[in-house]
């Protein structure tokens, strides 16, 4: 999401630009120019949000009036009928195509909808490759490349010290199976869940990495976005339940060590426990996109703030960017530690939830069997 | 509102590209990763225990050697002691034969010149006899020159015979 920045500097001058060089026709068109100004006037915070939401095309940046942007393939299906067409068909979503436009308020907004009759907004089954669908593409095929080259690596080196790019991640790999799956998991199963983890925690790093890079193809806020991180939230989700033992589901159904009032006749133990197990996965979701999205809010933030001064008087404008500049490169160091923390930290709770499902109580019940 | 909207098309290609992801690192990275990364700890692990045995092999055999050595030095303190013993043994045995023999020799060779001494005293009293003898038979030879003489001198032996 970096790179519309970089638009966004690039229209802004534009328009600044603009400004001082047509006082003359602002001036003689009184009421067009009211209009107009409201138009054109810089809002932080939708110019935030547009930069950190998906969009059915991905905007490079804007030369004078033109838009540069690539347009990416759009698939409904809506009563019954499968709709394919490229997203440049709404005209950056100014134009209607087959009653299909892009809603503009309400709580669909930014998404496609068809308006019935009655004006209510119907959404239909939307599978488009939008931008963050297709950066996560190009990001997975460089990840899938990036290790098939490293594994390739490990094949020629053998038991000898690693080389070149395998030694700038072999430490991370190391650091995920023994302080994350042998830490949280235990030496019995780690092993069976240590390629999971690993998946995780590059998909996520590499994506955070990604989204700190301003230009194409990199870019798109992946895992700022509340779909990503909940899909894979998912997958540990699917994993603990799937992996889950019977220690762990008597744990959730009946769980030793409280009183038995607390079980009957209302299950109110039962019950945290199975919201627990829903509320786990939903942390993982909600702390990613979180983290994520307000790094690259602050960052945005910042720029802004060369705009809004910008729009008083263009003196404070270019005062605010020397300070906007340097806490923007500040953020962006902060975001490149956050990167690791944030795979770092999903990978962990992921690692204990699913050392949670396999844990062995053994010694619990025997310490129960004592009283 | 849009910003927790999730899309719908983003979780089906989400599921779709994560799913391939995890399969395709699964069955083609991990494995070989994981399974160097072990072999080379196995790898690492095997030659420090083996340079441990090593050391512990070679500390064992620098004791041994030290007490094959001990050993050796205090066979050889032995047979030297041994040796000594007899050489000294042999020397009072050859000592005692020596003197046995010259005593032996010295008694043997006192007899001798005893007996020597005693024939040569017989041989010098015979001498003295025989001396004596020609001696008297000189001095009555010229004494009795005459048979006057002779006849005076038988008297006398005869008187001296019959004073006996």
């Amino acid at each position: 999401m970096r790179r519309p920045r970089i638009a966004y500097i690039t229209t802004c001058l534009l328009f600044f630009f603009l400004l001082i060089n047509t006082p003359q026709s602002v001036a003689s068109e009184a009421v067009h120019e009211e209009q107009a100004a409201e138009a054109k006037a810089f809002r932080p915070g939708d110019m935030i949000i547009s930069h950190i939401v998906d969009a059915y095309d991905w905007h490079i940046a804007d030369i004078g009036h033109t838009h540069i942007t690539i347009p990416l393939p759009v698939i409904l299906y809506d009563e019954g009928k499968w709709h394919f067409f490229m997203s440049g068909k709404f005209e950056h979503g100014h134009a209607a195509y087959h009653g299909f436009e892009i809603a503009k308020e309400g709580a669909l907004k930014g998404k496609i909808v068809r308006y019935a009759a009655d004006g209510t907004a119907i959404r239909p089954w939307d599978f488009s490759v939008t931008k963050n669908v297709f950066a996560v593409f190009i990001s997975s095929i460089l990840l899938i490349l990036i290790f098939l080259s490293v594994a390739k690596a490990y094949k020629k080196t053998r038991k000898h010290a690693p080389k070149g790019f395998q030694s700038v991640v072999e430490p991370v790999i190391l650091f995920v199976r023994d302080e994350i799956a042998l830490a949280t998991i235990g030496k019995k199963n780690y092993e069976r869940f240590t390629p999971y983890l690993l998946t995780v925690f590059f998909f996520i790093f590499f994506n955070n990495l990604l989204g700190l890079i301003p230009i194409f193809p990199a870019g798109a806020n992946i895992t700022g976005n509340i779909a990503v991180t909940g899909v894979l939230a998912l997958f540990t989700f699917g994993m603990t339940l799937i992996s889950g033992n019977k220690n762990y589901w008597a744990h959730i159904f009946n769980t030793p060590g409280v009183p038995w009032w607390l079980k009957l006749p209302l299950p109110l133990m039962p019950i945290i426990e199975l919201v627990g197990v829903f509320t786990k996965p939903f942390v993982l979701m909600i702390r990613l996109f979180a983290n994520i999205t307000a790094g690259h809010i602050i960052i945005l933030g910042f720029i802004s703030l060369i705009f809004v001064f910008g729009q008083t008087s263009l003196v404070a404008g270019y005062g605010m960017s020397v300070l906007s500049v340097t806490m923007s490169i500040f953020m962006n160091f902060l975001e490149l530690l956050v990167a690791f923390i944030q795979a770092y930290v999903f990978t962990l709770l992921s690692s204990i939830f699913l050392g949670m499902a396999v844990e062995e109580h053994e010694h619990e019940e025997h310490h129960e069997a004592h009283h | 509102m849009e910003l927790v909207n999730p899309g719908l098309g983003l979780i089906f290609w989400m599921i779709v590209v994560f799913s391939a992801v995890l399969l395709i690192l699964k069955k083609f990275v991990w494995p070989s990763i994981l399974q160097s990364l072990k072999d080379r700890e196995q790898h690492i692990e095997d030659a420090l225990h083996q340079a441990d045995v090593t050391r512990e092999e070679m500390k064992k055999l620098k004791l041994d050697n030290e007490a094959l050595l001990k050993e050796a030095k205090e066979e050889r303190e032995a047979i030297m002691n041994e040796a000594r013993k007899i050489r000294e043994k042999m020397l009072d045995e050859a000592r005692l034969k020596a003197n046995a023999e010259a005593d032996r020799i010295v008694e043997s060779a006192r007899v001798q010149i005893e007996n020597e001494r005693k024939a040569a005293l017989i041989d010098i009293k015979n001498q003295i006899a025989e001396i004596s003898i020609e001696v008297a038979e000189k001095i009555l030879r010229e004494k009795l020159q005459t048979p006057k003489d002779h006849e005076q001198y038988i008297q006398r032996v005869i008187d001296s015979k019959q004073l006996n």
